[in-house]
């Protein structure tokens, strides 16, 4: 029998540099366990929420990650207009939409781009995060923000994007689109890509959806489930289908997460056109009182926020629960049985934000 | 609104069949959070099938024991252990149970609701 030794892995780690901690069991080169163990960075911010306004809170909840802050943001904002009953302008929703799809852009060029650092393709690494600097602009000329936005507020958003701008953004992104297929063709057909890739991490669909998984690891392995389905925002008026692969290994996750750019560069088209004009935000008076279970498609899955409000301007419970800590059943699984060379892989391809879960 | 958001409750005893019912139908778990109320723990578990979204809501005195769910939705671990380690949840029969050390915390049970300070007595 061979001999069993645990290797830690994290909390610092060179290509997972987020403060998650692994141990794994190894029998020679096999992992045969992986203990997981977080709570490093823990912050206390749903604890936090009794003693904020909760108007105020959106730019606490915001600051949970820095790379899907707005749609943190968002989801808040949400919730407590669900349980006021507040009828959001429609012209809101749609540029919720927009910041929303540009956020998912520059969070998958941001992972293709670590992705591609931990393969060791670091011209590749500069290229995708060259492309992200470009999403990053249109962000900070619409909104003034690079990493935290704070353009939403509860009964709409702070900001407008005035027609001609809209369509400067649409053209300028059907400009990177072709740029960023340059990029993405060498994730899809380079041979040391797949070779480090195909077969690796595998999850079929029925374990996926058994286990809980969200977002593009769930959809990877041929589950189409998509929380923008659901209808929120402007998502009800556009028209797509979520992006889905059969293997279910870290190439099919690298694959939908390519995918999703150009989607996500289609769904901003979409809502330009079909933005309607209006007000952008509403009076909010008054305090909200009863609960509601929010949930909004982050870049790496779907993300529930339960908010549960007395009546007063504190809430009573606020609660998160992020992608990852949905993916962490799956990533135990999938590390189990997995080569010792291929764990920094399987952990990369599920994206996993630990900022997101010390909320 | 959005969704259409469905809350049963139920009791310690209903709560497996109820579940398994769930697992039986193909419901998908999407989430197991607590709120701490006044003299009990509400714990929420949450199912969605085709986008529709339905709760489970459970009761828990402080003290009393719950069986854990982790037999029928074995991705129920993160949670369970989540909940016991930081709402200090009695939750038997985890099948995958870290034993407290899922969370690295400064100090046991951080989420629950604090009983009031005592003031030292005088010349202490």
């Amino acid at each position: 029998m061979a001999q069993r030794n645990i290797i830690p892995f994290g909390p610092q780690h060179p290509v997972l540099p987020e403060p998650i901690h692994l141990d794994l069991v190894t029998e020679d080169e096999t992992v045969v366990e992986a203990i997981p163990s977080i709570g490093f960075v823990h912050r206390g911010l749903e604890k936090l929420v009794e003693k904020k306004d909760y108007q105020e809170f959106v730019y606490v909840a915001e600051r949970i990650c820095g790379i899907c802050s707005f749609m943190h943001g968002m989801t808040y904002c949400q919730a407590v207009e669900e349980i006021m009953g507040l009828d959001v302008p429609p012209r809101a929703l749609y540029l919720r939409t927009v910041w929303a799809e540009l956020s998912r852009i520059h969070s998958h060029l941001m992972w293709l781009g670590l992705a591609a650092d931990a393969f060791g393709f670091e011209s590749l690494f500069m290229n995708c995060w060259r492309h992200r600097e470009g999403v990053l602009d249109i962000i900070e000329a619409t909104t003034g923000g690079r990493v935290i936005f704070g353009s939403c507020k509860i009964g709409g958003v702070r900001r407008d994007i005035d027609d001609g701008t809209m369509k400067g953004i649409v053209k300028k992104l059907e400009t990177m689109a072709s740029e960023i297929r340059r990029s993405t063709d060498v994730f899809l057909n380079d041979y040391s890509v797949q070779h480090r890739l195909k077969g690796v991490g595998v999850i079929d669909g029925e374990e996926a959806h058994r286990l809980g998984t969200v977002g593009p690891v769930l959809r990877a392995s041929g589950i189409a489930m998509d929380a923008r389905k659901i209808g929120y925002a402007a998502y009800r008026d556009l028209k797509f289908e979520p992006v889905i692969e059969k293997d279910g290994d870290c190439y099919s996750r690298c694959r939908v997460r390519v995918r999703e750019v150009f989607q996500s560069i289609e769904l901003i088209a979409q809502a330009a056109q079909k933005i309607p004009p209006g007000e952008t935000e509403i009076r909010v008076t008054g305090a909200p009182e009863g609960e509601y279970f929010s949930r909004v498609e982050q870049p790496r899955g779907e993300v529930i926020y339960y908010v549960k409000a007395d009546g007063t301007k504190n809430l009573k419970r606020f609660r998160v629960r992020t992608p990852t800590f949905a993916n962490l059943p799956a990533m135990v699984k999938m590390l189990k049985g997995a080569g010792l060379a291929d764990v920094p892989n399987i952990i990369l391809t599920i994206d996993p934000c630990i900022s997101c879960v010390e909320r | 609104m959005t969704e259409e958001q469905a809350i049963i409750e139920v009791g310690k005893d209903t709560l497996l069949g109820r579940v398994a019912d769930f697992h039986f139908q193909g419901y998908r778990l999407v989430q197991i959070c607590c709120t701490p109320l006044e003299d009990a723990i509400e714990v929420n578990y949450s199912f969605d099938l085709n986008y529709s979204f339905t709760n489970l809501r459970l009761s828990v005195k402080p003290g009393e024991e719950i069986q854990s769910i982790s037999i029928i939705y074995w991705s129920a671990f993160v949670y369970e252990n989540e909940m016991r380690e930081l709402f200090g949840l009695n939750i038997k029969n985890i099948v995958v149970d870290y034993q407290g050390h899922f969370y690295r915390t400064a100090m046991p049970t951080p989420f629950v609701t604090p009983g009031p300070v005592e003031s030292p007595a005088d010349g202490e």
